[in-house]
């Protein structure tokens, strides 16, 4: 059995972005693996693990700089690693779809795909779906529970409210995964001397034949999306602050 | 003239206001002629409330199977199959978690270009804004083919009423629902209450609350207050709130007309999630709590007290 994992090279949650006028950001900040992924990597293992004598194979779109979440991928235990080599930081998610999808075809057979819900930084929402297209396959998305037995997957996926909808799928399928589906596990020492010898396959882009097409969605431009200032603020009696609250929130704001 | 489609989500009987949020937007094309897309069958009352929001026309899907919802491989194909039979131009739909899935579905069969929580939609240059690295930096993004499959943000445009004639036209669709996906069942969740992501009020606690007990003020708080509990991820983490109401850049992303965030400091990550609210206001007993230097309102002082305060000022009549 062999799945595939679809991960991305992100910016650390915690960093500042700073924009530098057009499509250009500063891109010296700390860069993680995009957390939905882990989720979806730590599944896999776990899958492997289980028995199941899988092969996980972790693939990314991204810069040359990407192979160092290929790194931390392969030291968390997957078995050999993808990287689709693009020059420009930013591709349509339907490009990066397609690209995700002949990287793959050409490596091999996939019995399952395993990827986050969306990214943390363009937040397109759609690769899953994409990719499920493109294989022909089943997809459940924002998945929080997972099983897999004679070859059906059983997933819950969390929908609004509270409210999870347990599906059945039939394999091969198209997971991706959100917060509570698992713990990640953090790699040791060891593992990342191990993750050093495993194998990174670096295909360009170009070689997989999709050079120069207009995006269909085409990024024209980033803004800083700045902070509110420092707000009214009240203290004393707590009867007294939450009654000019309702006043304000009433009168000044008009939300209430 | 452009074609757009609103796909029209309906809960219980009644549309979602999300859903009428998507049909004002779709109003703001100066050219366009709305197609409202009920994928499931429905009340009078809902094409009368439909009318009233500006749908020009008021599809209604029939298909073989009664029911689709336990697949919604069946509903994008029968939806994508519409956009084609009424040549749209764009399809709209609010980006709550169950638009999203399907209006990603339809894209994917259609290979149409999508792009899921848009903050704003210019319809003349074809040109959209979204949040990129979760509510750090927006991003404009242009669509270069159609038809445009667009989520918008919960919340992000309040409805607004723009009476048109609304002409029902049956589209019958001989399509059989792929059975390969599933949904078996539908489980309730223990918060109950709405979701963060659509809610328009939304009061939050932090770490500071101190334990999944304590929550129950909050709780409290928003029923009387119509509003959704939310969480920061420190308060998910250490077990006080489900996954489900996290608020923040690995939770969910949130545009309540007030967010009310009680005994959060303000990281970066949380900001990410509520930073598009209309209003902030935030509790907190330390003077120096980052959030106070980012909100519109701050009480300082104890949660505890605040909250319980907050309550008993809005009693027990408030619904709204």
């Amino acid at each position: 059995m062999r799945i595939y994992v679809c991960i991305k090279h992100v910016p650390d949650t915690a960093a500042n972005i700073r924009p530098l006028g057009g499509t250009a950001f500063d891109e010296t900040v700390k860069f993680i693996m995009n957390p939905y992924d882990e989720y979806a990597l730590e599944q896999a293992l776990r899958i492997r693990e289980n028995g199941a004598g899988a092969e996980v194979v972790a693939v990314t779109v991204g810069k040359e700089v990407a192979v160092s979440t290929l790194r931390t991928a392969l030291a968390m235990g997957a078995d050999r690693a993808i990287l689709v080599k693009t020059d420009a930081y930013f591709t349509d998610s339907a490009e990066t779809g397609r690209l995700l999808h002949s990287a793959i075809s050409r490596d091999g057979s996939p019995d399952l795909i395993l990827t986050g819900r969306q990214s943390v930084d363009t937040e397109g929402m759609q690769i899953p779906y994409r990719l499920g297209v493109l294989f022909d396959m089943p997809v459940a998305v924002n998945v929080v529970a997972f099983s897999m037995a004679e070859g059906r997957v059983t997933v819950e996926r969390e929908i609004e409210g509270d409210v999870r909808e347990v599906i059945d799928m039939t394999m091969p399928c198209v997971v991706g995964a959100a917060k509570g589906l698992n713990r990640p596990r953090c790699p040791t020492l060891p593992d990342m001397m191990k993750a050093k010898k495993k194998e990174i396959r670096v295909i360009p882009q170009a070689d997989l034949g999709f050079l120069a097409p207009v995006p269909a969605v085409e990024l024209l431009g980033l803004q800083s999306v700045p902070d509110r200032g420092r707000g009214k603020i009240l203290e004393g009696d707590p009867e007294k602050m939450v009654r000019e609250l309702l006043r304000l929130l009433r009168e000044e704001a008009r939300v209430l | 003239m452009a074609r757009i489609g609103v796909l029209i989500e309906a809960r219980e009987g009644e549309i979602k206001k999300t859903t009428l949020g998507a049909l004002t937007a779709a109003r703001q094309d100066p050219k366009g002629e709305v197609y409202a897309l009920l994928p499931e069958p429905n009340a009078e009352t809902c094409h009368q409330v439909l009318r009233q929001y500006g749908a020009d026309r008021i599809v209604v899907i029939q298909t073989p199977e009664a029911d689709l919802s336990p697949f919604p491989e069946g509903q994008a194909a029968v939806l994508a199959a519409a956009i084609d039979r009424f040549q749209l131009d764009a399809l709209l739909g609010a980006s709550g978690q169950a638009g999203r899935d399907l209006l990603a579905r339809i894209a994917s069969i259609i290979g149409a270009p999508l792009i899921l929580d848009c903050l704003d939609i210019d319809f003349p240059s074809g040109t959209v804004r979204k949040s990129h690295f979760s509510g750090k930096t927006t991003a404009t993004l242009r669509l270069n083919s159609r038809p445009w499959i667009l989520g918008l943000r919960p919340n992000i445009i309040p409805e607004r009423i723009d009476p048109r004639p609304g002409d029902i036209v049956v589209y019958e669709i001989p399509l059989h629902a792929s059975k390969r996906l599933v949904i078996r069942e539908v489980k309730q969740g223990s918060s109950g209450g709405p979701d963060v992501s659509e809610a328009e009020i939304i009061i939050s606690g932090g770490r500071a609350v101190g334990s999944a007990e304590n929550f129950r003020i909050l709780k409290e708080c928003a029923s009387v207050l119509g509003a959704a509990v939310g969480a920061s991820r420190a308060a998910v983490d250490a077990g006080f709130a489900s996954n489900a109401l996290q608020v923040g850049q690995t939770g969910k992303t949130v545009s309540p007309r007030l967010y009310i965030a009680c005994g959060i400091s303000g990281s970066v990550q949380h900001f990410a999630g509520m930073k598009t609210a209309k209003v902030i206001v935030a509790v907190n007993n330390d003077p120096d709590a980052p959030i106070f230097q980012k909100c519109d309102y701050g009480l300082l002082g104890d949660l505890f007290e605040v909250v319980p305060a907050l309550t008993r000022a809005l009693g027990p009549t408030q619904t709204k």
